[in-house]
């Protein structure tokens, strides 16, 4: 089963996000890089399958060129093989990354190794949460699409699957032909620690560069601001376990004692 | 011309992702002066009828197709498309819930337009363009934007917009829709199990009782349980903890779990990430136990107390407990 999983390069960003004095950025100054979450769980999803199926998980960003240390990190948990759509760090939107996706996903399909089986991305990047980019590459394929999934049953033979999520308390399920474009969420598996082997295999690994180009679209980022109103400082009830009257009072006057 | 609104049902009404979806499209309007018109799949009951006229609706669509058996996301997009000439329709809104944010997406690719995800206000600037507000990293960051397109297809940030009924309820006209659809379009549909999770929902509880990383491993979390089971809520936890495997993912708090909005969320040990914040922006009021003053959490906390939890939980556990047994 050869599986494509398409991943984004975003800021780590711990306890508050910073914006870049022109507005136009977060300040990545005092963070590292990581993928979004559910996009990690997209890559271990694929390795299961493919180590109950066999295949090939090849893992794709659209990207600058340090892009290719994400790539890094998910090969060193069981993916094999890396693209790098390259862009010169201007931020892409979503109609332009689909359209670049869908263009690789093409080429592969036209060359010996064929096209791919299955394309899995997160339900949506952490940063910009467009919703729509695994949407757009299933239409220019012409392929099915389901998203927000947290439970994939693969057939056997790779020719279908059954896809399930819990929408408003009961549980939806979608049965695909395969090739599919799906996007899953977090907690459709816990995803693997990268083995020292599986460091060492990354390291060494070539990723495959192309350089789309950048086309502008209809929704364009003005600023990027911190809501209003977001710090304040807490009332502080007490120290330890000497605050435990203060904070019955507190839930009697909030009226959550019954 | 109208702001075309796709309705979700609950029962016999209306969802209340959608009432807020319905007041952010009869602002929309009032900025281009258009009308407000709703779109539901399936029949329309009299409570749900009654709930459109109130939110100002005045022309609603019932779709009706003997290939629909289910949610189907491609076929809803091909009968919202459908709906955009007749009106013709200026801007189609969604609420920014799975269901909203996947049909509008399809909706976006079959016309080839921009879609404007999770949106917090939007207005028609005289130049025909709209001017728009919208969320990022989950709610932690704003965006301002301009969308170039016509018609604009947005959804709406559920948690920052809230459901209000229009001045005066509308004289609502109600026509029956049957889209034209292929088979291809219901290729993907969805079997909906009948049973609901029972029990309160984290989404729902009007407690919540949180444990990150300081209460330090698997075995940790009884304590914080039971003081949950004594304010009549539920536990929650932190993306650390489920990442570590201590807890299942269902009960994570954040970005890429549920989302809450409880009277009180008592957060133990957690420190405040953005990702974590994002999933309780909507709580009432948030108390903080914490070792640590800097703490991020403490910026976003209504009330905090200074310490381990390991010795400040325990005590109120045996606080309420004598409360309880008074009673």
């Amino acid at each position: 089963m050869e599986i494509l999983v398409c991943v984004k390069r975003v800021p780590m960003v711990g306890g508050k996000v910073v914006v870049t004095p022109d507005g136009q950025d977060v300040d990545t100054r005092m963070s590292g890089f990581t993928v979004s979450p559910h996009e990690e769980c997209a890559v271990e999803e694929a390795v299961q399958l493919t180590e109950r199926l066999g295949g090939t998980v090849s893992v794709l960003t659209l990207g600058p060129p340090e892009a290719a240390d994400q790539l890094r990190d998910m090969l060193s948990l069981g993916a094999g093989h890396g693209v790098l759509l390259e862009t010169d760090g201007r931020e892409w939107g979503p109609i332009a990354t689909a359209a670049a996706i869908a263009a690789a996903a093409r080429r592969r399909a036209a060359g010996p190794e064929g096209g791919y089986d299955l394309l899995l991305f997160g339900n949506e990047a952490a940063d910009t949460g467009d919703y729509q980019v695994p949407v757009r590459v299933a239409h220019a394929l012409g392929l099915p699409c389901v998203t927000g999934i947290k439970n994939l049953d693969v057939s056997g033979t790779g020719a279908r699957a059954v896809a399930r999520r819990e929408y408003r308390g009961s549980e939806e399920a979608f049965d695909l032909a395969l090739p599919a474009v799906i996007s899953v969420k977090e907690g459709i598996n816990l995803p693997r620690y990268p083995s020292l082997p599986g460091r060492l295999r990354a390291k060494r690994a070539v990723i495959e560069r192309f350089q789309p180009e950048y086309r502008g679209e209809g929704l364009r980022k003005q600023l990027l601001r911190v809501p209003a109103g977001e710090s304040k400082r807490a009332e502080i009830l007490g120290t330890g376990a000497d605050a435990v009257p203060a904070l019955v009072r507190l839930f009697d006057e909030l009226g959550v004692l019954s | 011309m109208t702001v075309l609104c796709l309705v979700e049902r609950d029962g016999d009404g209306v969802a209340d992702a959608s009432l807020r979806a319905l007041a952010f499209g009869r602002d929309l309007a009032a900025t281009s002066q258009d009308g407000l018109a709703a779109v539901v799949f399936g029949a329309l009951a009299e409570p749900a009828r009654q709930a459109l006229a109130a939110a100002g609706v005045t022309d609603a669509y019932a779709v009706e197709s003997d290939l629909l058996t289910g949610y189907a996301p491609l076929a809803w997009a091909r009968s919202l498309a459908g709906l955009i000439e007749p009106g013709p329709a200026t801007a189609v809104v969604a609420a920014a819930t799975d269901h909203g944010n996947e049909v509008l997406a399809h909706l976006a690719a079959i016309t080839s337009l921009p879609m404007a995800a999770n949106c917090v206000s939007a207005a028609r600037t005289p130049g025909g363009t709209y001017q728009l507000v919208r969320q990022r990293w989950a709610g932690s960051l704003l965006e301002d934007a301009v969308l170039e397109a016509a018609p604009a297809l947005l959804t709406v940030a559920t948690d920052a917009v809230a459901a209000s009924p229009a001045a005066e309820p509308a004289e609502i006209t109600v026509r029956a829709w049957r889209p034209d659809l292929a088979g291809d379009d219901v290729a993907v549909c969805a079997t909906e199990s009948a049973e609901r999770a029972g029990g309160v929902s984290l989404a729902t509880a009007r407690v919540v009782v949180g444990g990150g990383r300081g209460v330090g491993g698997p075995e940790g979390f009884g304590a914080l349980e039971e003081l949950a089971g004594l304010l009549g809520g539920v536990l929650g936890v932190s993306r650390v903890v489920t990442s570590q495997g201590w807890r299942p993912h269902k009960q994570q708090v954040g970005q890429t779990g549920t989302r809450i909005s409880p009277e009180l969320y008592l957060a133990c040990g957690i420190s405040g990430a953005i990702q974590h914040m994002a999933g309780c922006l909507s709580a009432k009021h948030i108390v903080a136990v914490n070792t640590d003053p800097d703490a991020p959490i403490i910026a976003h906390a209504d009330y905090a107390v200074i310490g381990d939890l390991n010795q400040v939980i325990p005590a109120l556990v045996t606080a309420l407990r004598a409360r309880v047994g008074s009673d």
